[in-house]
């Protein structure tokens, strides 16, 4: 089947703040908006405005709810490829369509093929990959490989859509194989995950979990209201000068 | 990595350090070109009104982005916005104007040309002005443009006009209004970058969608504590540190337990509040007398206060005295007291105490008093002091800008409740009495607010409109005594929509959820018209939906309709525009021109003012016109002032041409930037020919930043105030006086008791000496006052999801495949005790009616209540959708069970489901209850309605979209 390259220059990614994503869809929207006119154009919407309207997404979000030990809490969680170090869905492919580039990482998909046969599709345990039944061809994230490389696009520009978009800055992006770059460091701060590693895949981005919360407890430095009930009580507290 | 902006800009979130694509030789263009043009507008997806770069590849629009310059949105989009595409291609869109020629409510239309369609409504409209123009009812929904739409009503002559806020959050605007002279969202907002804590009211993800987004983010990123009061946990709820699962419309009684124990420990701050408050003015008691409970005034009506130092009566809004803000005192014979110890009286009472309204309110006594020690300390033990030198109203040198950083923000779940004014006003003394509102790290006002508490301009329209006579002001203002209402010699209301009426003093946004019934009945008077523009309000902008669409199409003896002929202005087929006789189709919002106006509703930052521009970006492919444009245009045609010039012919071209040289008054204009002749005024200035080209070189908006020291303290701070009687905003430098006590409220009371030259009928009196209480009050909303609690257990509460908020996302083709079928939230343990499953259909009951739905189970959510996502249900045919859309098919409308009618009185008498306040439409009041429906009965919505037919002229909706396949062709054939 295909073969993976032994190592890759560097080694792209997306980290993802669940601490801090409130679920919106914006990066869902941006995503499919850049996507279905990008690279791997178009992301076909079937039946869009009938019953069973079903499109090519990248990136969705999923929210659900988790039993924690501080009871349950409500979860938004996005979910797109997560560019595997050793993804499945690339040594299963028959034809050397899907494959991972040794300089950055990034798993892509060869259109021209691509047989439509979905073994990656079995493969990948993310859920991850996106046939579009109108092409016949397997579509999926490309880390925005059309922007983040883009001499047409300002500097700026270069980064992937869903991560310009989000509104609370919930995603990042960067070199995750060089352990000095900043997402690095985010990801050893905040104690950044691998979704399911026992898979073995080792994927490449990374979820930062929910920050601890005070659930209930008052933080230490924050004593209890005392009534007032020193000399003067009340009346004597707000009868001391005043100048407006 | 320099030179980065805008709110993704940490080193995180931008490009790699070497940007160059590496050699992997597998043919992937890492540099297509992308687009054509770059054209910087203003989105429309919501009220947001976020900066939009919209990038065109050979004429089309390749994909949409945030504009990191703006100050709204910062580089940021929100799932709306990002689907703008399909919003600017929906199917549903109207394509030229349409003529009924079947019934009512059917669909079926004949396509009509402009001239005929204009004709049509300048000729009935103009019979209307001649003979009596309140029978034209002009009302709009997420329009944009009121200054423009309320200055056409008030120069027809009609006062009946208002937007949907009366529906929508008036009780949180006019609150914020009577008491701060500013309110949350668009006219303040969280200073986030010096906040330590930061609590949430209410707020459904609904209102400043991105600028909040984005808050949230910084505030997360310093670890500073978000506390969510809310009965659902989703969005920002589901974030926050911690959530407080309130019971709804019992958000009043925490907030008046926190202030209990504030005071109680002394922990409130005097010294701001004799500085920027009536906290220390007199108030006379002497009850039965016709001034009792006003404030005590000197021959020339100044305010008094009792200085401490010279045992005086002193002039209470001078600078320098030493006010007392406790005692009480005897005045020319008269007993009085500062406000404040009527304050410290109310509520140190036990009935405030968190042990007193825990139950009820469904928070524990030990957490209400743990959120009051947070509150304290970080409002006290975490001050802070920006090395800034202001001085104040007075002239007074402050060597440093000191705040206490304690940041609040409310919205639509404190406002969609009869007691929801009185709630706010709540949360805005808890604010002040922490000494927060516009210091740093508190709730900082947006020029041109804050304004006088309340501002001045009264309601125009008391003698109901005279023929070929405009109205002497704006249809909308606010009253502050009973002589400013818009009532007739015999009590009865003079506005459609009893606005500013004994039902609805304070109704400073109007009523539209109480227009179509009150037309339909006659009360208090028929109607001949009703125009709308961009407003489903036979649908999901109404209450007791499945009744209003009756109302429309009923006819009387003569088989006329009772309402006799609709206008509708939308740009898509909506549920409503099925029930127009005349539709005027308006475009979409990437094709059209618009200003975001500081005369309207401003999109400013604290940090100083702003306003923005729409221009079309791309040219309509339909025969549709922008509807500010038709209405100038029907303007002109009814010689209406202002619109015409001395020949008698159009004043304006069109929007735009009005955009630019409209004046308000003198100098001033919809929009502030570069005005005068070379383009080098802001705020006043000669219109500027130029000025809508400024705007788009500067990327579609204007913004001022003000000095670092008139950037706090707005409501004294000298430098602040003068700038902002400069520029118009304000009349005068005066100081701004936060209006602890409610002074107008005192006025209705009083004559209620029958006080004054205007006074209710007797049947008014008991709620007006109920709720009009001059410091803010708890009461139960009125629907659980007047139902069997122990059969309608549930609360019933509905929020819009982020990704369609204010969107009109169902004819949406991406944002409907994230949700087409809303299912009703039930807890767990609620459902188990029920007897409900997962998934299982149920009625969904109220005193008014049912409706049926699909339920899905969580933990998130208070256990008393239940809520779904609201006009997800569409009905079958409307927005172009398939006839088995999950959207009509298995979503359904919680509206159809929320009656407009108070259940009866004790004298059988039906108030408006309103706030009795403002006139605010209580849809969050709801009570339900819920029972599984029978197996038969199981997979579809009720109540359901004929299918809409699509209307002439317009294609039925594609099976298959491959949007962007077109610039992938391009961009290959050109390799």
């Amino acid at each position: 089947m295909t073969s993976l390259p032994a190592t890759t220059d560097k080694t792209l990614g997306l980290v993802i703040d669940l601490d801090t994503c409130v679920g919106c869809q914006a990066c869902v929207t941006s995503c499919k908006e850049w996507n279905t006119g990008g690279h791997m154009a178009p992301l076909t919407d079937l039946d869009p405005y009938g019953s069973e309207a079903d499109g090519v997404w990248f990136n969705r979000v999923h929210t659900y709810e988790q039993s924690t030990e501080n009871g349950s809490r409500t979860v938004h969680f996005p979910r797109s490829c997560l560019h595997c170090d050793a993804p499945a869905c690339v040594t299963v492919c028959p034809t050397g369509a899907s494959y991972k580039r040794a300089s950055d990482g990034i798993v892509l998909v060869n259109e021209d093929l691509c047989i439509g046969c979905k073994l990656c599709s079995w493969a990948c345990p993310y859920g991850a990959r996106e046939f579009d039944v109108a092409v016949g061809v397997m579509k999926k994230c490309t880390l925005c490989i059309d922007r983040i490389y883009n001499e047409n696009l300002a500097v700026e520009d270069r980064v992937p859509a869903c991560v310009a978009a989000c509104p609370t800055g919930a995603r990042h992006f960067g070199d995750l194989g060089d352990p000095d770059s900043p997402v690095s460091r985010l990801v050893d701060e905040r104690g950044g995950v691998d979704l399911m590693p026992e898979m073995g895949y080792r994927p490449t981005n990374k979820y930062l979990p929910p920050r601890h919360r005070s659930a209930g407890a008052a933080p230490d430095h924050v004593s209890a209201l005392d009534p007032v009930t020193a000399e003067g009580g009340f009346l004597g507290w707000v009868d001391r000068m005043l100048t407006r | 990595m320099t030179g980065r902006t805008g709110a993704n800009s940490s080193a995180t979130q931008g490009p790699l350090v070497d940007s160059s694509a590496p050699p992997e030789r597998d043919g992937v263009d890492t540099s297509p070109h992308v687009s054509d043009e770059v054209h910087q507008t203003t989105c429309y997806m919501c009220a947001c009104r976020c900066g939009i770069d919209v990038h065109l590849k050979n004429g089309q629009v390749r994909y949409i982005q945030g504009n990191r310059q703006h100050p709204v949105n910062r580089g940021v989009i929100c799932g709306k916005g990002a689907a703008g595409i399909m919003q600017h291609l929906s199917p549903a869109r109207l394509r030229k104007p349409l003529l009924r020629v079947g019934e009512r409510g059917t669909g079926d239309f004949r396509e009509i040309e402009w001239d005929e369609a204009l004709a049509i409504a300048a000729e009935r409209l103009a019979r209307i002005r001649a003979t009596d123009p309140k029978r034209l009812a002009f009302f709009t929904g997420r329009d944009q443009s009121q200054s423009l739409t309320g200055w056409w009503a008030q120069q027809f002559g009609t006062p009946n006009y208002a937007a949907h806020g009366g529906f929508c959050s008036v009780n949180m605007a006019a609150a914020g209004m009577y008491t701060i002279g500013g309110s949350f969202w668009e006219f303040g907002e969280p200073d986030w970058e010096h906040t330590r804590y930061f609590m949430l009211f209410g707020v459904a993800e609904d209102h400043d969608s991105n600028p909040i987004k984005i808050g949230l983010g910084k505030l997360k990123a310093r670890g500073v504590k978000v506390v969510s009061v809310n009965p659902c946990r989703t969005g920002y709820s589901a974030i926050a540190d911690e959530w407080i699962g309130i019971r709804p419309g019992t958000d009043g009684l925490l907030v008046l337990a926190i202030i209990h124990e504030l005071l109680k420990a002394r922990r409130v701050d005097l010294d701001y509040l004799v500085r920027y408050t009536n906290a220390h003015v007199l108030v006379i008691r002497d009850p039965g007398a016709a001034d009792d409970g006003l404030c005590l005034r000197d021959a020339d009506g100044r305010l008094l206060a009792r200085d401490r130092s010279c045992s005086r009566t002193v002039d209470a809004l001078a600078s320098g005295i030493h006010p007392a803000l406790s005692g009480s005192y005897t005045v020319d014979g008269r007993a009085c007291v500062p406000i404040f110890a009527l304050i410290a009286e109310r509520y140190l009472d036990p009935q405030y105490a968190p042990e007193a309204v825990a139950e009820r309110s469904g928070v524990p006594a030990a957490m209400i008093k743990r959120i009051a020690a947070e509150l304290a300390h970080a409002a006290f033990e975490q001050a802070i002091e920006l090395p800034v030198p202001w001085t104040d109203w007075a002239g007074r040198r402050h060597e440093t800008t000191r705040g206490r950083p304690v940041a609040m923000h409310a919205m639509r779940g404190i406002s969609a409740h009869t007691n929801g004014f009185q709630t706010c006003r709540a949360i805005h003394l808890l604010q002040v009495l922490l000494g927060t509102v516009d210091v740093p790290g508190g709730f900082r006002f947006k020029p041109p607010y804050p304004r006088p508490a309340p501002p001045g301009p009264k309601p125009s329209g008391k003698d109901g409109g005279q023929p070929n006579t405009p109205l002497s002001g704006m249809p909308l203002g606010y009253v502050s005594d009973p002589q400013d209402l818009l009532i007739d010699a015999a009590g009865n209301p003079v506005r459609i929509d009893k606005a500013y009426s004994w039902e609805a003093p304070l109704a400073a946004h109007g009523a539209m959820h109480n227009v179509i019934a009150n037309a339909w009945r006659g009360d208090p008077y028929k109607i001949d018209t009703l125009l709308m523009y961009m407003t489903n309000m036979a649908w999901n902008s109404a209450m007791n939906t499945a009744g209003t669409i009756v109302m429309l199409t009923d006819k009387d003896e003569t088989g006329r309709y009772k309402i006799p002929f609709v206008i509708c202005s939308d740009a898509y087929y909506s549920e409503t525009v099925a029930y127009a006789d005349l539709v005027l189709p308006d475009t979409t919002y990437l094709e059209r021109y618009d200003c975001i106006s500081l005369l309207d509703r401003p999109i400013s930052h604290a940090d100083g003012p702003a306003d923005a521009i729409r221009y079309p970006v791309v040219q309509p492919d339909r025969d549709v016109r922008p509807f500010q444009t038709v209405l100038l245009d029907l303007g002109a045609r009814l010689k209406l002032p202002g619109m015409i010039d001395e020949q008698g012919q159009p004043k304006y071209r069109d929007y735009a041409d009005y955009i630019v040289r409209h004046e308000r008054l003198p100098g001033v204009g919809p929009l502030a930037g570069w005005r005068g002749a070379d383009g080098e005024d802001i705020g006043r200035g000669a219109p500027n020919p130029q000025q809508l080209d400024r705007y788009i070189a500067n990327g579609g908006y204007w913004r001022h930043e003000l000095a670092d020291d008139q950037k706090y303290y707005k409501m004294a701070n000298r430098s602040y105030l003068e700038f902002a009687a400069a520029m118009g905003f304000l009349v005068a430098p005066e100081p701004i006086v936060f209006q602890l006590y409610c002074e107008p409220l005192q006025r209705f009371r009083l004559a209620a008791q029958g006080h004054g030259a205007i006074v209710p009928p007797p049947g008014e009196h008991d709620r007006l000496a109920r709720y009009f209480d001059p410091l803010p009050i708890w009461y139960p909303p009125f629907e659980e006052q007047a139902v069997d609690t122990g059969v309608f257990a549930l609360h019933a509460l509905t929020q819009r999801p982020m990704h369609m908020y204010h969107s009109w996302g169902s004819q949406n083709a991406w944002l409907r495949q994230i949700t087409s079928q809303n299912r009703l939230f039930v807890h767990r343990a609620t459902a188990a005790r029920v007897g409900l499953a997962d998934d299982d259909w149920v009625w969904i009951e109220s005193h008014h009616a049912r409706v049926k739905g699909q339920i899905r189970l969580v933990d998130g959510v208070n256990p008393d209540t239940v809520w779904t996502w609201n006009a997800i249900g569409k009905r079958r045919g409307a927005w172009m959708l398939g006839p088995e859309a999950p959207e009509a098919e298995r979503g359904f409308l919680l509206n159809h069970a929320i009656s407009e009618l108070l259940p009866p009185d004790a004298d059988g008498r039906r108030y408006s489901n309103s706030d009795p306040i403002t006139g605010q439409a209580a849809w969050f009041d709801l009570r339900v209850r819920l029972e599984k429906c029978r197996p038969e009965e199981a997979g579809f919505a009720e109540p359901q309605f004929a299918m809409l037919m699509p209307p002439a002229g317009l294609p039925q909706a594609p099976k298959q979209l491959a949007y962007g396949a077109q610039f992938r062709r391009a961009r290959e054939a050109g390799r």
